[in-house]
Order: C-alpha cells, then structure tokens, then sequence
C-alpha cells in the first residue's frame, strides 16, 4: 500500500439519510403530539420525538469521534466481526427477562390474591397479562434472538455484518418498539389482538426495523466467505421472513385519524379469528421455535465440541417444519364458527409436527454422543439440553391437546398455561440462558464469574418450573372437569366462582414456581454482572493453560 | 356454497396435497444424495471452526 491516502472525512450516505430521516420524525411526532385526541396517544407522540432527536445527536456524535475510514471488513486476515450491537442485546435481553419474569409473578399472584390489583387500572390483570407476555416473548426473547442471529450469522459466514449504521438501528428501534408496546399496555392502548397488541404507528415502526434486521441478515449472507450456508441461518432466516409477513397481515389495519392510536382491523369475523391464529401459532411456530432452534443448532455444537449429530436430518426436519407449522393455527379455534374443515386440518398439521419437532429435538440430544460426560460438569450445557428434553415434551403436548376431543376439556383452561410454560420456561428460557451463559463470556472475552451460580441457577428454576406446570396440569383439568359437570337434571354442577375457589392453592403455587424462576434468574444476572467486571469466584483448580507463543 | 369457493377448496385439497408431497421429495432428494456426505459433514463442523 505505497500509494495509501487519508481521505478526507465525510458522512456517509447511510449517516445523512438516517439523520434526515429522524429530523422528518421529530418533526412529525411533535406535530401528533400537540394535535393528539388523548393524552396517552400525545405521550407516545413525545417519545418518538424525544428518541428521534436522541437519534440525530446519537448519529453526529458518532461521526465526530469516529475515524474518516470506514471499518475494516478484515484484520490480520481474519474477519472484523461487529459484536457492538450484539453486545447491546445481549445485555437488553437480561434486563427484560428480569422485568418479563418480575412482570409474570406479579401477574400470577394477582390471580391467586385479586385483592393485590388495588383497585388501579394501570396494573389490573387485563394489562399487566400483555405487558408480562410481550416482555418475555418479544423483550426477552426478541433481543436474545436478534444478538445470537447477528453473532451466529457472522460466525458461521466469516464475515462482518452489513452495514453500519443499519445494525445499530435494529438492536435500538427494536427495543424502542418494546418500550412503546409496554408503556402503551399500562395506559391502555391495545387492538386487543393476543401476542398482537400494539397499535398501528407501533406496528408500522415495528415493520421499518424488521425490514432492516431482514437486510443486515441476507446482507451478511451474501458476504459470506463460506460456501455452505449453515443450518442455523436457515432457522433464523425462516424466523426473520415469516414473522415479516405474519406480522403485516395480522395487523392490517386502518387508523382512526394520524392523531389517533385507535385503528380498526380490516378482516372481519371468523376471518378475523383465523388470520390471528394463524399468526399467533405461527408466533410460536416461527419465532419461539424455530428462531430458538436456531440457537440450539450453534450454541450445543459448540458446548459440547461435537459436530451436529445428523446433518441431513436437520435439513429435513427444517423444510417439513416450515411448511407444517404455518397450517397449524385453527387448533385454536375447536368448537368456534369457523368451518369445520378447517378446524380439522389445524388439527391434522398439528399431530403431523410430531415428526419434525421430534427431529429436532433428537438432532440436539444427540449431537452430545460422545460428550454425554459434559452434563455433569457443565451446568450451561446441561441447562441447553435439558431444554431441549422440554422441547421434546412440549411438542408432544402440543399436537395432543390439539386433537378437538383433548381440546374439549382442555381449551379455555389453565391446561394451556402449563402447556405454553413448558415450552416457554423450559424451552425457551432454558436453551437462552444457556446461549447468554456462553455469550457473554465469548463477547467480553473473560471467563464465567462463577459456573457453581449457574448449577444453583439451573437447580432453582427447575423446581420452579415443575412446580410451575405440575399445578397448571391439575388446575386446568380440575377446571375442565368442573366446567363440563352435570347434575342428574342435566344442570351444571359448578358455578364459575366454585371452580374459581377450587383453583385457588393450585394458583399459589404456581406463582411459587415463578418466584423460583425469577430468583434463578436474578442470580444469572448477578453472575454476569461480575463477569463482565472482570471478577472470579473460583479460582481455577487445575493451573490455567498457557498459550504456547 | 358458492361454485367459486368449490372449486378453489377442490383445488387446494387435490393439487395443495400433491404439492407438498412433490416438495417433501425434492426435500428428502437433496438431503439425502449421497454425493453431498462430505458437504454435510464439514457443514456439520462449521460451528465448531475458529477463526
């Protein structure tokens, strides 16, 4: 590089454009904030101005103190990864899930001692149920997906991420999106939509963020130096694309005025039952699975130093997957207006996903022949492959309860609740907390704090779990079998306050069972608290290993 | 029912399930092709490479 030349400084076309288009925002937002019909809708308003002034002063600031040269997409031959945003999700995901969780105890005792509610509408049940939902699927779990998809898709491309301004702009507009959603539950705004509930102007932000997240993906694929795109980016691929269209055509709907949250959905009745579950299974089907199995096909391989079990059959499983799942969602809706037909192939989807789920599950436990002696010593491989025993398990429960006469007895009770916490406490939690317990430590590049917290961690949250779903089993079919109760005279045995009375000890505890999960939770944090300050609990009983120079 | 609706049901109950099957196949040829063992089975190693 003789002829190596600075050149001068200047703002990319990404920096200009981004600036200008949040200068258009504040604007707008400030003019929906003074003409806003209520005040909730005018505080929302604010906050988008208040962040996207953040986000100009953000964008010059960075371009001061940023060097004139873009960064190097390679260093020493070997790939500049940009874990920055990374980084940020990583720590948003910890946060929220504490929150999430916080959220769901407090939800759950609200159940079991009503009284705890205070007459306050802002923490009724009604609203605290979305906000607890949504910070665990979307809060939680969103940021755990988006850091280990930028990380693993780097990794597994040996290439930077795409873009410079594009990556930051996900890992923040998403989580500025959590923000609207969950203060807009506690006010009240809400399309009443489950897993769904945020406004049009959410909705409408929520898309401008996803459309870029799904550009820095394929962006960074393309990069790729690796010829084989590797399985798990097939995963968060199908993750990223199908939430994409789920998410606008269940939320096409058309806004009172621009000055108003309140929109009406353009489906109408049975139509409008069947888009929903066909979004809300598939919300389960595409970013509680297979975006986590995506983190399943990285995470375990590289714990356990084994190679994945059978290749082939996470191919296969992928394909059958995606094409089953997205028929799955009228399961949800037995016994309703919706013609029967229909109900009959939800169902029918439904049992079929045994065998790719199955799959999965199998590909996972088993990519640990060979390494089976790591389960003792590595409570975060362990806690990964206890999740996937959860998968296994959920996915079994899932096609049963969605046979109509199972459905019969078990739809509208509590049985759901256990059943979707299986999955979610156990699958989902388990398989990323053991993605942030090997994330973290790989970011900041310094050991774990401590892997005794974890064993506590895995042990605590287990007996909760348990606890958990084991009172939700009985509580849901106690309910269930109240409800469908005759007399001799052919009336109801059970008023609903009776089965209300009879569910009581089992609510308690449950709400037990997620102290638990949260307390384990709180000690994560802690433990990754103190290894990103560069702390160690244990000193290393073996003599470290020392790089041969 | 209207005769528009019969004949997009019978469409998609014959030609949808002839479909799938027809993509399972193509699924089950691709991963399945022996040829392609060593490409699967260093894929299966990639998340254990280092950099």
């Amino acid at each position: 590089m003789a002829q190596a030349t600075v050149a001068p400084k200047s703002m990319t076309f990404g920096e200009g454009g981004t600036a200008i288009a949040f200068t258009v925002l504040a604007l707008l937002s400030i003019v929906v904030a003074a003409k806003a019909y209520t005040p909730e809708y005018g505080f929302h308003a604010y906050l988008f101005a208040a962040g996207s002034v953040a986000a100009v002063f953000a964008l010059f600031n960075r371009y001061f103190d940023r060097p004139a040269a873009p960064a190097p997409l390679v260093i020493d031959g070997k790939p500049n990864y940009n874990m920055g945003p990374v980084k940020f999700a990583t720590v948003m995901a910890v946060f929220w899930g504490i929150a999430g969780f916080t959220v769901g105890l407090y939800a759950a005792l609200e159940l079991a001692f009503p009284v705890l509610n205070f007459d306050l509408p802002w923490i009724s049940f009604g609203r605290i149920r979305p906000l607890h939902t949504s910070a665990v699927i979307f809060a939680f779990g969103g940021n755990v997906l988006i850091a280990t998809s930028f990380y693993v898709v780097q990794r597994t491309c040996r290439a930077r991420m795409v873009g410079d301004i594009a990556p930051w702009f996900v890992v923040l507009g998403y989580n500025f999106f959590i923000v609207i959603a969950g203060t807009g539950y506690l006010l009240g705004i809400t399309q009443a939509k489950e897993y769904a509930e945020p406004e049009w102007y959410a909705d409408l932000w929520l898309t401008v963020v996803w459309v870029v997240y799904l550009l820095v993906f394929l962006g960074t694929l393309m990069r790729r130096t690796e010829p084989h795109i590797y399985v798990a980016n097939w995963f968060y691929l199908a993750f990223i694309l199908t939430i994409a269209v789920l998410h606008l055509g269940n939320n096409a709907a058309i806004p009172v005025s621009l000055f108003s949250s309140k929109s009406y959905i353009v489906w109408a009745g049975v139509q409008d039952a069947m888009v929903q579950w066909w979004y809300g299974h598939n919300a389960v089907g595409f970013f509680l699975t297979a975006g986590f199995l995506a983190i399943m096909y990285y995470f375990i391989p590289k714990r356990a130093e084994r190679p994945v079990y059978s290749y082939r059959l996470s191919i296969i499983h992928f394909w059958a997957l995606i094409f089953l799942y997205i028929w799955a969602g009228p399961h949800h809706l037995h016994y309703t207006a919706l013609p029967d037909w229909a109900q009959t192939l939800g169902m029918t989807f439904s049992i079929m996903l045994w065998m790719p789920s199955w799959g999965g599950m199998i590909n996972g436990m088993m990519t640990l022949s060979g390494a089976w002696d790591k389960l003792r010593t590595d409570p975060v491989l362990r806690m990964m492959v206890v999740s996937v025993a959860f998968y296994g398990m959920a996915t079994f429960e899932g096609p049963l309860m969605s046979v109509k006469a199972v459905n019969s007895l078990s739809h509208y009770t509590d049985w759901t609740i256990g059943h979707v916490h299986s999955g979610a406490l156990g699958w989902v939690g388990y398989v990323s907390f053991g993605a942030i317990y090997c994330l973290v430590p790989w970011l900041w590049n310094r050991p774990l704090y401590s892997v005794k917290l974890v064993n506590w961690h895995f042990w605590i949250s287990t007996i909760g779990i348990v606890l958990y779903i084991t009172a939700m089993w009985v509580s849901g079919i106690l309910q269930g079998l109240m409800w469908r109760a005759y007399t001799a005279l052919g009336f109801l045995e059970y008023s609903f306050i009776e089965t209300v009375e009879a569910m009581h000890p089992f609510y308690v505890i449950r709400a037990l069972g997620g102290a638990l999960f949260l307390a384990g939770a709180l000690l994560m944090a802690w433990n990754l608290w103190q290894t990103v300050n560069a702390r160690q609990a244990e000193p290393a009983a073996t003599p470290a290993l020392v790089p041969a120079e | 029912m209207n005769p528009t609706y019969r004949a997009l049901a019978e469409f998609a109950q014959s030609w949808g399930l002839a479909y799938f099957v027809a993509i399972f196949l193509v699924v089950l040829g691709y991963a399945l092709w022996p040829s392609r063992q060593r490409e699967f089975d260093e894929a299966a190693h990639m998340p254990l490479r280092e950099d």
